[in-house]
């Protein structure tokens, strides 16, 4: 056998080995259909709702859903017997949020604090998922409305003296099926305040986090600390609560000394301090209505 | 040598060609576990399953990404993967079996040939025997597999609670339909 000969056979010896290693891989016909990258999924559910509790969540409304919030934010438990513990005074907070697509929502809301009204916008560029990014990126831009009448009639008032911004970019990460952290910078622009050492701009960076008791249970937190000062006798919100799903409802109950529910009121106007017991007892209840349902489920076949 | 060796070479080559799997990613599966007087559908459907056939053993498998079933309502697709299936933990449900009568069935004359299906439903991480009455239909160069069959979720793990007693039935009716092309 001369070397020509040899390479030829041991060719063909490894063509033999090749065809029937590939009679082996017919006998997992079940392997075979494993996936050589698992398909991509984005991380859901790191928060029950679109709220952590007062703050916007890195979670969106699925496209077509709308979601019915109603808030309430009762008195100061420190407010003594005389006030049922605060159980007397209720604000509330009615809101509808839109999804219009899985990445855009957009909301608007009356609270009876103040009598104002606001709106916002809700965009998420980046979606933590399997195989790409690590973590959820989303941009919130909003306005609110004072509504109240003005203090002093008779001096020039102007309409855009009435209105507050806010910008938002949400960082947050789904860290596990029971763990979510995000980070939030926010920026609160309000067209006036009260005195001249009051800033019109007020920077403050929140962090809020989920951490789930059982599948429909779950411990919530979320703090801001401000940057820029804030108005003399105003103070960072703190608010430490549960939420509770069943069926269509997330219930969410909450301990806050924050009294406001839009970000201008609670960024900006919370005058509570937890150390003197100026806590208010809340809860916020989403119910979600499905209008545009999935193209699998719009025409039924009969 | 040379001889026994192309022999061989040939031999295997055959085989490998009679052993004809067909395979599809197309293939749907749906699901119903609506319980009785339900004011709301609970069912799903993906149409993302991958699906292979051996025709001359009868050799059937498939398997679903959990995450791919869409619902009538987003919330319903939130808790089918957050609550029961725990789809993070359990991506995957498989199902390896066979066609215990696929002799029966002529591949190249057009027709709807009753099958009898075995093996094993692996879901939610449990493994079960499952037998269904199925059927293979041949038109031209098309072979649908189709199946319908029903299971307890407690056999696999999944816990209903009470309070969604009155929508969320005890079993859920699943059918499959996987059409193959034969070239």
């Amino acid at each position: 056998m001369n070397r020509y000969q040899l390479k030829k056979y041991l060719f063909l010896f490894a063509l033999v080995i090749l065809s029937s290693s590939s009679l082996f891989a017919q006998d997992d016909l079940l392997g075979s259909l494993e996936d050589e990258k698992p398909p991509r999924e984005y991380a859901r559910n790191a928060f029950k709702s679109t709220r952590v509790i007062t703050a916007q969540s890195m979670e969106q409304l699925s496209k077509g859903v709308l979601d019915f919030r109603i808030l309430h934010r009762f008195g100061r438990i420190n407010s003594g017997a005389y006030e049922a513990f605060g159980f007397d005074q209720a604000t509330i907070r009615l809101a509808l949020d839109y999804g219009i697509t899985d990445r855009l929502t957009v909301g608007i809301g009356r609270s009876s604090n103040r009598k104002e009204i606001d709106g916002f916008i809700k965009y998420r560029p980046i979606w933590q998922s399997n195989d790409g990014a690590p973590f959820s990126l989303l941009l919130t831009s909003g306005f609110v409305k004072d509504g109240l009448k003005w203090a002093d009639p008779n001096r020039d008032n102007y309409p855009s003296s009435r209105y507050s911004y806010y910008h938002q970019v949400l960082v947050g990460r789904k860290f596990s099926d029971a763990f979510s952290l995000q980070l939030m910078p926010t920026l609160v622009h309000r067209n006036l305040v009260l005195t001249e050492e009051d800033k019109n701009d007020i920077i403050s960076i929140g962090v809020a986090s989920r951490l789930k008791l059982s599948n429909r249970l779950a411990l919530t937190v979320e703090y801001f600390r401000h940057i820029t000062d804030l108005p003399t006798g105003y103070y960072d919100p703190l608010s430490i609560g549960f939420d509770i799903e069943t069926g269509g409802h997330v219930f969410q109950l909450h301990f806050t000394n924050s009294l406001g529910m839009n970000e201008r009121s609670y960024l900006v106007g919370t005058d509570g301090q937890w150390s003197k017991g100026d806590i208010h007892f809340g809860f916020n209840i989403s119910r979600v209505f499905t209008i545009s349902k999935p193209k699998e489920f719009r025409k039924k076949k009969e | 040598m040379k001889k026994i060796l192309l022999s061989l070479m040939l031999l295997v080559g055959l085989n490998a060609s009679a052993q004809d799997t067909l395979s599809t990613n197309n293939a749907a599966i749906n699901f119903d576990a609506t319980s009785a007087g339900s004011p709301e559908k609970i069912e799903a459907i993906s149409k993302q399953v991958k699906s292979k056939l051996v025709v001359k053993t009868g050799d059937f498998v498939f398997a679903i990404q959990m995450q791919s079933f869409e619902f009538e309502k987003s919330l319903m697709k939130d808790h089918f993967n957050e609550n029961y299936v725990e789809s993070t933990k359990y991506p995957r449900a498989t199902f390896k079996g066979a066609i215990q009568d696929i002799s029966k069935v002529n591949f190249s004359k057009n027709g709807k040939y009753p099958v009898v299906v075995k093996g094993i439903m692996d879901m939610h991480g449990v493994k079960k025997e499952v037998t269904s009455n199925g059927a293979l239909t041949i038109a031209g160069d098309k072979v649908t597999a189709s199946s319908s069959f029903k299971l307890l979720l407690s056999d696999f793990n999944i816990e209903v609670p009470p309070v969604v007693g009155d929508k969320l039935a005890k079993q859920a009716t699943i059918t499959v339909n996987a059409t193959f092309n034969k070239k």
